[in-house]
């Protein structure tokens, strides 16, 4: 991997948002809303006093974390639209740029969005809920990192789709996280669950992370083991779409798609 | 005999059963501009996108630079380039972002100097702050030839590039290309369907039909070999010959 080729298209990038309304609102905007909407519903349960201690930071908790993941899938998918949209493609790897510089840069795309949707987000929850994500400091930090690379590998899968089925596909593409969201534990426990389809559950690595968020809360301490299973899921997962994106790939261009992508 | 820069052999693309390429075995030499020409649907631009590495041959070899471009199409796209008016440049950015992005991609020394350089070549200097989306026809033809010369490639493959331009851009573009020839040593590919452009521009010409070779060689070999007046009256004679 070069890095004035990742570094090309990182800049690519900043040129885009540095004049684009829509853009700069998903960052500093929409999750402020949405962290709105959450909010005034968490103020309203702790005023009906239902006597679960932890009940608001679980919520908020939760919010925050799929906030987290939501971006960081997005981000990438973005990244990428951006040059269907553009028809760049051809553009891009005609230049000797390699899938892998290519995946890096929306990838790192992603995390400078994240760090800036992170910290609006953190912020809005502190100053009006008083909600502090990093009250309990380092122990959200490795469940942080986890979530992140859930939300990566999501957007890589969705990118490998619309590359490979066009922008046709990409409704269902973005529909993948709503698939997954009734069975990731966000805002109650895998036990809520019934116990014929807890399996499907523990086959997602959102669930560790959530399971483990609120452990930290619940307990205060890092619980290992929970930490252990979010990352060996997303090792697997990782490893698998990978390995779904470079076949897309090349099919893509046995087809020859590239330039008819739309 | 000046070096070969392009080996391909028995180069064949299928679209599922559709043979989009059948076979084609040619050499291309240093310093050479040669024309791919053919009738619409003939496979230049599938040939030209196989040498680029962004559609994969169905079977055949392709060697630029004396390497295989299945091992190392990272050395070979540093030197090479590509341009052509159905692909234009993100329309999004400006027209000076779009230069920088791509010179960074190639990792090009000395940026701000070489893209002050090309865009005064090409008469783009006051293009540099718009918008790409704003650009006309033939403007966005000139950037991107700006583009394919960023990377100072010893290969430029060509697709149509004068299609749209303007006949007096059309005519500086084929001097500077005839200029470039002879001070760099620059090898191109070259398709057109304009024939007398074909004519003025280039050394050989490869006339391909349904994915074959159908001739190779000078322009003025070909029209003397068919016994026509120029090198259009041969291009129908070859696009004709099978549908009669
Ligand atoms: N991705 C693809 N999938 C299926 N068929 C394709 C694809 N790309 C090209 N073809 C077919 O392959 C044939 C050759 O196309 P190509 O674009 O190489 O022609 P060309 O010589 O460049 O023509 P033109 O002069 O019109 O530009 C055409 O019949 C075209 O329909
Ligand atoms: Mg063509």
């Amino acid at each position: 991997m070069k890095l004035h080729r990742i570094n090309a298209l990182l800049i690519r990038n900043l040129y885009l948002y540095k004049r684009s309304l829509p853009r700069l609102m998903d960052i500093f905007f929409w999750p402020v809303m949405d962290l709105l909407l959450w909010g005034f519903l968490s103020v309203y349960l702790n005023q009906l006093e239902l006597g679960a201690p932890n009940l608001v930071t679980f919520l908020l908790g939760g919010i925050v974390f799929w906030g987290f993941l939501h971006a960081s899938q997005e981000s990438v998918s973005v990244a990428f639209l951006e040059e269907v949209w553009e028809k760049n493609f051809l553009n891009i790897f005609v230049t000797p740029l390699r899938l892998s510089e290519f995946l890096t840069s929306t990838v790192l795309v992603g995390l400078v969005r994240l760090l800036l949707v992170g910290s609006v987000m953190g912020a809005v929850a502190l100053a009006l809920y008083h909600f502090n994500i990093f009250q309990f400091g380092f122990y959200f930090i490795p469940f942080a990192l986890n979530i992140l690379l859930f939300g990566w590998l999501v957007g890589i899968f969705i990118t490998a789709v619309i590359f490979r089925f066009g922008t046709s596909a990409q409704v269902l593409a973005f529909g993948v996280l709503f698939l997954i969201q009734p069975f990731s534990a966000v805002f109650y426990p895998v036990s809520a669950l019934p116990a014929s389809i807890q399996w499907i559950s523990y086959l997602l690595p959102p669930t560790y992370v959530f399971e483990g968020m609120r452990a930290v809360i619940a307990t205060g301490t890092l619980p290992f083991a929970t930490l252990g299973y979010a990352l060996l899921n997303n090792a697997i997962y990782l490893i698998l779409v990978l390995w779904f994106f470079y076949r897309m790939f090349a099919r893509v261009k046995e087809k020859g798609l590239l330039l008819k992508l739309d | 005999m000046s070096s070969t820069i392009i080996q391909v052999k028995n180069l064949v693309k299928k679209f599922g059963d559709f043979s989009a390429v059948g076979g084609l075995t040619f050499d291309l030499y240093e310093g050479e501009i040669t024309g791919l020409l053919g009738p619409n649907g003939a496979g230049k631009t599938t040939t030209i996108q196989m040498l680029l590495d962004i559609i994969t041959p169905t079977s055949g070899e392709i060697r630029i630079f004396g390497l295989d471009m299945k091992r190392h199409r990272e050395e070979i796209l540093v030197k090479t380039s590509f341009s052509s008016p159905y692909v234009t440049l993100p329309g999004n950015l400006k027209v000076w972002e779009n230069l920088k992005t791509f010179a960074r991609l190639y990792g090009v020394r000395g940026i701000d100097a070489r893209i002050r350089e090309l865009v005064s070549l090409f008469s783009i200097e006051d293009l540099l702050p718009k918008l790409t989306s704003r650009l006309s026809t033939g403007q966005l033809t000139r950037l991107n030839l700006a583009k394919a010369f960023l990377n100072e490639p010893k290969l430029l493959l060509l697709d149509e590039p004068t299609a749209s331009l303007d006949p007096d851009i059309a005519d500086r573009v084929l001097t500077m290309l005839t200029k470039v020839q002879k001070e760099r040593k620059v090898t191109m590919l070259y398709t057109s369907h304009n024939m007398a452009e074909i004519e003025r521009l280039c050394d050989r010409v490869i006339f391909i039909n349904h994915g074959k070779i159908v001739d190779d060689g000078t322009p003025e070999e070909l029209v003397k070999k068919y016994g026509h007046e120029d090198l259009n009256d041969v291009f129908l004679h070859i696009a004709r010959q099978e549908t009669r």
